[in-house]
């Protein structure tokens, strides 16, 4: 794919996404944040983040993804659970998703 | 410069080198649908390099694929990374001003967020956060064009169960943070919120939209706080009741 349009896209796109991520650290620096706020701060991050992976676990776009990849995810939460270092969660997560499709469950 | 990385211990470097090596591979599937989507690779590796922000990247290209306008794919991809304002409220203070604040504005994604909210001491933060954002800016643009240089060859990149290698690496990562009740409450309601509003919000919007989840939190602890918080009510809500009676 060529063209103008392409480019005006991927500028669009990178400008306001560095403009958002800017806007974070700049608007923190403007006030002085007490230590519950800056708690507070912390925890919403991490719930975005879970949203993300529970989002990401269950689906690819607007459908669900299958049984494979959420099967896969518990799998690797379980084994974090138990102390698994990171490298085994992630192998494990991939590996249960891809054996299940393997053996043909989506 | 020495003695900032030497405030970094083994297991935290390690965790950067996994998370890392995941970002390549799951760069490599979005390079596989970039190159379906008819981008090709120097196109593909700029935008993965100027954007650095996978998920919106992989919507970004699944519009164009489906033939859809570049401005209006790019508006999705900026929904999409509007909860990088929320991370970045939250790792700001490890920033600092002037070019460490430049750089690491662009470093600032779900993985850098994660591992910077895990450090308690903000020297360990910084110097994790930059690591880890220095690592995603080597490891997805790398991903991307070896995505699309097999993108003939690997038929179907899902085979490979890839997709489930992230969201596991990021719920491990958020794992310790969940041990603070309030917090685990608070992320248990906002992704139930979030999962169920993914089948009909547009992308980007669910993953806000979990917020509702930490508010809904406060308020139910704030309610009951006055039974249960030895310290009296502030002024506030005292005067908001003697008003009322």
């Amino acid at each position: 794919m060529s063209g103008t349009g392409l480019l005006a896209g991927v500028a669009v796109l990178a400008v306001g996404t560095y403009l958002i991520r800017l806007a974070g650290p700049a608007l923190r620096s403007r006030f002085e944040v007490s230590r519950q706020t800056a708690a507070l701060l912390d925890r919403a991050a991490i719930v975005l983040l879970v949203a993300v992976a529970a989002t990401g676990a269950l689906f690819v776009g607007h459908d669900f993804i299958g049984w494979a990849c959420p099967a896969g995810v518990v799998v690797g939460v379980i084994a974090a659970l138990r102390r698994a270092p990171l490298v085994v969660v992630v192998i494990l997560a991939a590996g249960v998703a891809a054996g299940l499709r393997a053996v043909g469950v989506a | 410069m020495r003695s900032f990385w030497r405030t970094l211990d083994g297991s935290a470097v390690r965790a950067v080198l996994v998370m890392s090596a995941s970002v390549l591979v799951i760069g490599a599937s979005y390079g596989v649908a970039a190159h379906s989507a008819g981008l090709v690779w120097w196109q593909i590796v700029a935008i993965a390099t100027v954007v650095l922000a996978g998920s919106s990247e992989f919507v970004f290209v699944g519009i164009i694929a489906a033939g859809g306008a570049p401005l209006l794919a790019a508006l999705a991809g900026l929904l999409v990374n509007t909860r990088n304002f929320g991370y970045g409220l939250s790792v700001g203070r490890h920033l600092g001003g002037g070019l460490p604040l430049a750089i690491g504005a662009h470093f600032i994604n779900d993985e850098t967020a994660v591992v910077a909210a895990s450090e308690s001491d903000s020297r360990r933060a910084r110097a994790v956060f930059f690591l880890c954002g220095a690592g995603i800016l080597i490891s997805w643009p790398l991903g991307s064009v070896l995505g699309a240089a097999i993108g003939d060859v690997v038929a179907s990149p899902e085979s490979l169960g890839l997709d489930a290698a992230f969201p596991a690496l990021l719920a491990a990562l958020a794992l310790p943070a969940l041990r603070d009740r309030r917090t685990l409450a608070a992320a248990v309601v906002g992704g139930a919120i979030a999962v169920s509003a993914t089948p009909f919000l547009p992308a980007g919007l669910p993953i806000l939209v979990s917020l509702v989840g930490l508010v809904v939190v406060e308020v139910v602890r704030r309610r009951r706080a006055p039974s249960a918080d030895p310290i009296p009510n502030d002024g506030a809500t005292d005067l908001v009741s003697r008003g009322a009676r």
